[in-house]
């Protein structure tokens, strides 16, 4: 009896392989966002925003030079998609773009290809929460008979948003009958990232003995339709702004930078899948540690970087505004001017 | 080069404080509205034999509007305490703090000390019943119950009173 040699397959360690690796042509000069991943670490992708063109090159290098890759074809996808945490076969993708690198054939060397897309839609914003997740990633698959191999890069999305037309502040009167009138107000509804809420509290009538005031930021995000819904909400801050007992007629101010909390922008059903909500919870807390609050949904924007003044002329705006007098003004006319010289 | 017009132009945000109403001088230096002073004191013992039992005072003193007298005086004894927050528990929304412990077993036989008239049981007793009273006595919902103002501002409580809610006059 003869014994045949059997032709050498891939899942054998002395197969052919290869490496592959995804590089955008902008890499250089690319900004990078910092995103946190599903088990908390933050890392760093690029970012990408909205109708942008994505174009790169696929290197292929071959684990065994000399040895043929044998392969069913190149391709390379742009993706992007939504993963439901109790769901998690099941991912929906509302992005999803191929470019063919290669026809079905051989690599008897490493090789790069280069891929464009073109003016690629990216509707929503990257987002890793609690329940769910969206992403955008490109996958360069090698296909072959018993396996493919692949290699996927992740970016990060943001969406801007512009100063909105209408942004009336919210003003409202909440109490308990005889017992606690207060009116709050913000000054805005809608806020960027990095704004600040600027606002006051003020005492129409206190018949309780308060303590303690304080504004928490709640982010609340919604996954699932109908009768599935599930809210999860998670307090983000706390912020003290008032620590005694107030009387009536007395005024709290409230001024609050939000650049120093992990926000992302409000988010209303993605693709019909979450929201991610944003509210402020004002809390009073009398002696006995009972709690009163009042929740108002506020609305998060992004704000895109734009160029910056020079350092004395924002400090002229910041001066003038504080002081509202006329030797700040002549210093604002000079910073303009030095502004305009340059 | 000119300026953009408005909030596009600027990085900075306008941090001033929101106007409001400077306060009425009354106001800031009067007495505040939210005056509410209960003690609970002058445990005496009343009765012979295995019929005694232990009253406190409790004595108010608020300028509450929702309280019909600025000023009371009463005597209640621990199983008033108990039918009050059996009633606040029933009718009212509010959750109702603990009393003080029963100690029944202070009333079991041939205990070293006087049992549940000895003198540091019942210190320890008016203490824990006045911090229960004022917990209760500043909760705006549980003010609202006819029950409350019975038991602290009446000559004596009538447990078969109809439950009903107070609103203000």
């Amino acid at each position: 009896l003869h014994l045949h040699t059997l032709p050498v397959m891939s899942f054998f360690s002395f197969g052919q392989s290869a490496e592959i690796d995804i590089v955008l042509n902008d890499a250089e000069t690319r900004k990078k966002a910092e995103h946190k991943t599903e088990d908390g670490k933050k890392d760093k992708y690029f970012l990408l925003y909205d109708g942008e063109t994505v174009s790169g090159k696929v290197n292929v290098t071959l684990k065994n030079p000399g040895k043929r890759l044998e392969h069913q074809g190149i391709k390379i996808e742009f993706i992007g998609q939504i993963e439901l945490y109790y769901d998690r076969g099941n991912h929906h993708e509302f992005v999803s773009l191929v470019k063919d690198l290669a026809r079905p054939g051989e690599l008897t060397q490493s090789q790069t290809f280069d891929f464009e897309f073109i003016h690629v839609e990216k509707p929503y914003e990257s987002y890793t929460g609690q329940n769910v997740k969206l992403r955008y990633f490109l996958r360069a698959t090698i296909s072959r008979r018993l396996n493919d191999i692949s290699k996927e890069m992740d970016i990060v999305v943001h969406t801007l948003s512009t100063y909105p037309e209408l942004n009336s502040s919210i003003k409202m009167e909440v109490g308990i009958e005889d017992c606690l009138h207060i009116e709050f107000e913000y000054n805005k509804s809608k806020y960027h990232l990095k704004d600040v809420i600027v606002g006051k509290i003020y005492f129409l009538l206190v018949r309780l003995k308060i303590r303690h005031m304080e504004i928490d930021i709640v982010k609340r995000e919604t996954t699932g339709t109908g009768p599935n819904v599930y809210h999860e909400n998670d307090t983000i801050a706390k912020y003290e702004i008032m620590d005694g007992a107030p009387v009536r007629g007395e005024s709290i101010p409230i001024r609050l930078f939000l650049a120093g909390y992990e926000m992302t922008p409000t988010m209303k059903d993605i693709n019909k899948k979450y929201s991610v909500r944003y509210y402020l919870n004002l809390v009073l807390i009398d002696e006995e540690e009972r709690r009163y609050f009042k929740q108002q949904e506020i609305t998060l924007w992004r704000k895109g970087d734009i160029v910056r003044k020079s350092m004395s002329h924002q400090a002229a705006i910041a001066s003038q505004r504080f002081e509202g007098s006329s030797s700040a003004e002549k210093a604002l006319a000079q910073a303009q001017a030095k502004e305009q010289e340059q | 080069r000119s300026e953009a017009g408005g909030e596009m132009a600027d990085t900075i945000a306008d941090t001033r404080r929101l106007f409001s109403k400077p306060q009425n001088l009354n106001d800031a230096y009067g007495p505040p509205s939210n005056f509410l002073e209960i003690d609970v004191s002058n445990p005496e013992t009343v009765g012979v034999g295995r019929t005694r039992f232990t009253t406190y005072e409790i004595r108010l003193k608020t300028n509450l509007p929702i309280f019909k007298l600025k000023e009371s005086r009463v005597r209640r004894r621990y199983s008033d305490f108990e039918w009050l927050r059996g009633e606040l528990e029933r009718d009212s929304k509010v959750v109702v703090p603990p009393l003080p412990g029963k100690a029944l077993f202070r009333q079991l036989p041939f205990r070293g000390d006087d049992g549940i008239f000895d003198d540091s049981f019942i210190e320890e007793r008016r203490a824990g019943l006045e911090q229960f009273l004022n917990k209760v006595a500043g909760h705006p919902l549980a003010q609202n119950e006819r029950c409350l103002h019975m038991f602290l501002q009446d000559e004596s409580v009538d447990k078969t009173y109809t439950p009903s809610k107070i609103r203000q006059a």
